[in-house]
């Protein structure tokens, strides 16, 4: 009893006090700051010059941008509208076929140098992502909006997502096939000099760029409009501002369409960096989900910080690891994020 | 020998499912030894009905698609440990039905020697016997369970959804890339096939003579009838040991995490350990399903375990079949797979409407499949969230008692 009342005096115990500690958020991106050191070092101990670390640090930021690309959708639609919308990576892979459809009926110009591709794949650009965030307002008045209506739990929401994601796969394998597939077939796309023997391709530029400027975009919307403060108002507390008289339906409308036109965009933009096929978005999904969560669920710009890092870590480890295990790493973050502080970097403590 | 001589055989192999549904099905005011000899009859009667009427080469088919449907069936029961009764959403099948998989191919398998040796690799062989491999493929899949569940299911629901795709996709990726583990990429072949000589020459030599005369006139041909009974057998047994468990008190409280979790907590129920249990359960019985898979298939790789026919096409089973309810997931996994197969001839059917259409369009028939699969599901969350025959519910034994 007299010992009890002494740990009271002297607050909560030691176990308890390490916890708390070790779910900081100055520990986590200590955390994080070690991982990539530990991979850098790793690699520097098998004999990887720090020339192509560096570029591979450089691939890693490009990678980063087009998982934000998702990431940002992704944890809106998770923040706001309570969706962990396992469909997000196949909205993606939806806006590059529809981009890739598209191709098909432009004529194609001269590639805007030193970029691959032409003035064609922008005008895609800006018809292909409205039209994810159609795509992803549609399923919402099929689907999700009379799920919410019978107020189901959120897994159920996710069941459904993935339904969603099932779905829309099956139409891209029967509109083109199961094949790996290109924007500009046999085009080439050479790397040039950027800075100290750093070789990039002037479209992960592009890419990079494109990413940065449309989550500045998004940042302005989020807070200089009215509709940007009710999405925040509403992933803060959705009862709270359903109470405020928020207009919830346009802020369901508007969250679709910014969430799945990212996401349009960020396929396209990964399909050109890579290459175009049925499953690639889905493959994106456990990176994408670590960054959101990372980030903290509902914080578009934890998702931006949280696929950053996600990216980078992803290609630091191709230095010394088979390409192949990127997304494996990916969950590697995410697994430590979920065991020391699974509200993420910006979470409050308990929130999630 | 001709062909009539191997009926015999057959029928009664085929007749164990049959016997365990038809013991069943009978009224209970039967005494059990009645229902069981009954069971038996009837169970072999239509069994033998079936092995004469159907001919050998649909039969060879029909049996074939009852394999892959138990297979499912098992899956099926897993999930429904998980998701039925406690409410956890596993969307990583996939990787505890692998893993399951290629631990028992490992275990069963010897490892390969001389000229063999060059083009198959495999951590190791222990050239064990089915059973062990069985066992193994359980405890291998509860393990990873074990390690998955630990730091996620005290977490909001939703976080074991996102590590459980992240294992499967890990778990693929490893038996894609480790060619020293399990010969990936490439398939690690030559898994042993259980009880296999009971349709060789000479056959197995401990058998009692008359039961190896009974099956002397099979033929390597008419293995699947020997696996079908292997693998209706383990549906019937993992089955019948899951009813006991859900109608226990452990059933009880499972349901009652399901249900309130917070109520759960507050009358002393440890919540996180409870889920940890039911998810490694669900993770061990899909393991064995890995492990039926694996020896039916003989050779196994990663693409066998893809998020679509692993993951995706279980869950609609149990859906479809209704989730809480182990009769359900069965039933769920044998229409389903039924849908599955059936709408291939239909796809086929439809051939040349889909070439009038474009001419890229027949090859591509298969995927109108997973088109109406994915509508499938959605029609169930929307209009039948229950699915065919719903949750059963039941009251314990002891207050059933008191009430009669």
């Amino acid at each position: 009893m007299a010992k009890a009342l002494a740990r009271r005096a002297h607050g909560p115990r030691l176990s308890a006090r390490l916890r708390r500690a070790l779910g900081s958020r100055t520990a986590l991106v200590a955390l994080l700051a070690l991982l990539l050191l530990g991979l850098w070092l790793l690699a520097g101990a098998q004999g990887v010059t720090g020339q192509r670390l560096l570029s591979l640090a450089v691939r890693g930021v490009m990678l980063g941008g087009v998982l934000a690309l998702g990431a940002v959708g992704l944890t809106l639609i998770f923040g706001v509208l309570r969706i962990p919308n396992f469909a997000h990576g196949d909205l993606m892979t939806w806006g590059a076929y529809l981009a890739l459809f598209g191709l098909t009926l432009l004529p194609a110009g001269p590639p805007l140098a030193p970029f691959s591709f032409g003035i064609e794949l922008l005008v895609l650009l800006v018809l292909a992502a409205p039209l994810v965030g159609l795509t992803g307002y549609l399923l919402d008045r099929l689907v999700f909006r009379r799920l919410r209506a019978r107020r189901v739990p959120s897994v159920i929401l996710a069941m459904a997502a993935l339904g969603g994601a099932f779905l829309l796969r099956s139409v891209i394998y029967l509109g083109w096939g199961a094949d790996f597939r290109n924007f500009y077939t046999g085009r080439p796309r050479p790397a040039v000099e950027l800075f100290a023997g750093i070789r990039v391709r002037p479209d992960q530029l592009f890419i990079v760029g494109l990413a940065l400027l449309l989550i500045f975009l998004l940042y302005l919307l989020l807070e200089r409009t009215k509709m940007g403060k009710a999405m925040r108002a509403t992933a803060d507390n959705a009862d709270l501002a359903r109470i405020t008289g928020i207009d919830t339906e346009g802020v369901i409308r508007w969250t679709w369409l910014i969430g799945g036109g990212l996401a349009g965009a960020g396929g396209i933009m990964y399909a050109l960096d890579t290459q175009l096929r049925p499953e690639m978005g889905w493959w994106l999904m456990l990176p994408l989900f670590a960054s959101v969560i990372l980030g903290t669920i509902g914080n578009a710009y934890g998702a931006l910080v949280g696929a950053m890092v996600v990216g980078l870590v992803w290609q630091m480890s191709t230095a010394f690891l088979n390409p192949a295990y990127g997304p494996g790493v990916a969950f590697l973050v995410l697994i430590l994020v979920l065991l020391f502080r699974p509200e993420g970097i910006f979470g409050k403590p308990g929130g999630s | 020998m001709g062909m009539g001589d191997a009926t015999l055989a057959k029928s009664l192999l085929l007749a164990l499912p049959l016997w365990f549904v038809a013991a069943r099905a009978l009224p209970a005011r039967l005494p059990w030894f009645a229902r069981v000899a009954l069971g038996a009859a009837a169970g072999w009667l239509v069994a033998l009905a079936v092995t004469l009427v159907v001919p050998s080469g649909q039969m060879a088919y029909l049996v074939s698609f009852a394999i892959v449907g138990s297979i499912y069936a098992v899956l099926a029961l897993g999930l429904n440990v998980q998701w039925g009764y406690t409410g956890l959403f596993n969307i990583g099948i996939a990787a505890f039905f692998a893993v399951g998989a290629f631990t028992s191919a490992l275990v069963t398998t010897r490892m390969p020697t001389g000229a063999a040796a060059a083009f198959s690799q495999q951590a190791f062989g222990l050239g064990a016997p089915f059973l062990a491999g069985v066992l193994a493929a359980g405890v291998a899949a509860g393990v990873l369970a074990l390690l998955v569940g630990g730091p996620t299911l005290r977490l909001r629901e939703d976080y074991l959804a996102i590590a459980t795709i992240g294992i499967a996709e890990l778990v693929r990726l490893v038996f894609q890339n480790e060619r020293w583990l399990a010969n990936g990429p490439q398939p690690l072949r030559g898994i042993p096939q259980p009880l296999a000589c009971l349709v060789r020459d000479p056959g197995c030599g401990w058998l009692p003579a008359p039961l190896a005369a009974l099956f002397d006139p099979l033929t390597p041909r008419d293995y699947t009838y020997v696996y079908l009974a292997i693998a209706t057998l383990v549906v019937i047994v993992v089955y019948v040991v899951l009813e006991r468990a859900i109608r226990s008190p452990w059933g009880r409280v499972l349901r009652a995490v399901r249900e309130d979790e917070a109520a759960a907590a507050m009358v002393g129920k440890d919540v996180a350990r409870v889920r940890l249990q039911a998810f490694v359960v669900g993770a061990v019985i899909m393991g064995f399903g890995g492990a039926l898979y694996a020896h039916y298939m003989i050779a196994i790789d990663y693409t066998h375990f893809d998020a679509l026919y692993a993951t995706f096409l279980v869950w609609v089973m149990l859906m479809l079949g209704g989730s809480g309810n182990n009769r359900g997931a069965i039933l769920g996994a044998f229409a389903l797979w039924g849908v599955w197969t059936g709408a291939a001839f239909v796809v086929d059917l439809a051939r040349p409407l889909l070439a009038a259409i474009s001419s890229d369009l027949p090859a591509r028939g298969p995927y109108l499949r997973l088109l109406f699969i994915a509508l499938l599901m959605l029609f169930i969350l929307l209009y039948r969230p229950k699915g065919m025959i719903g949750e059963e519910r039941f009251v314990s034994r002891d207050s059933q008692g008191r009430d009669g």
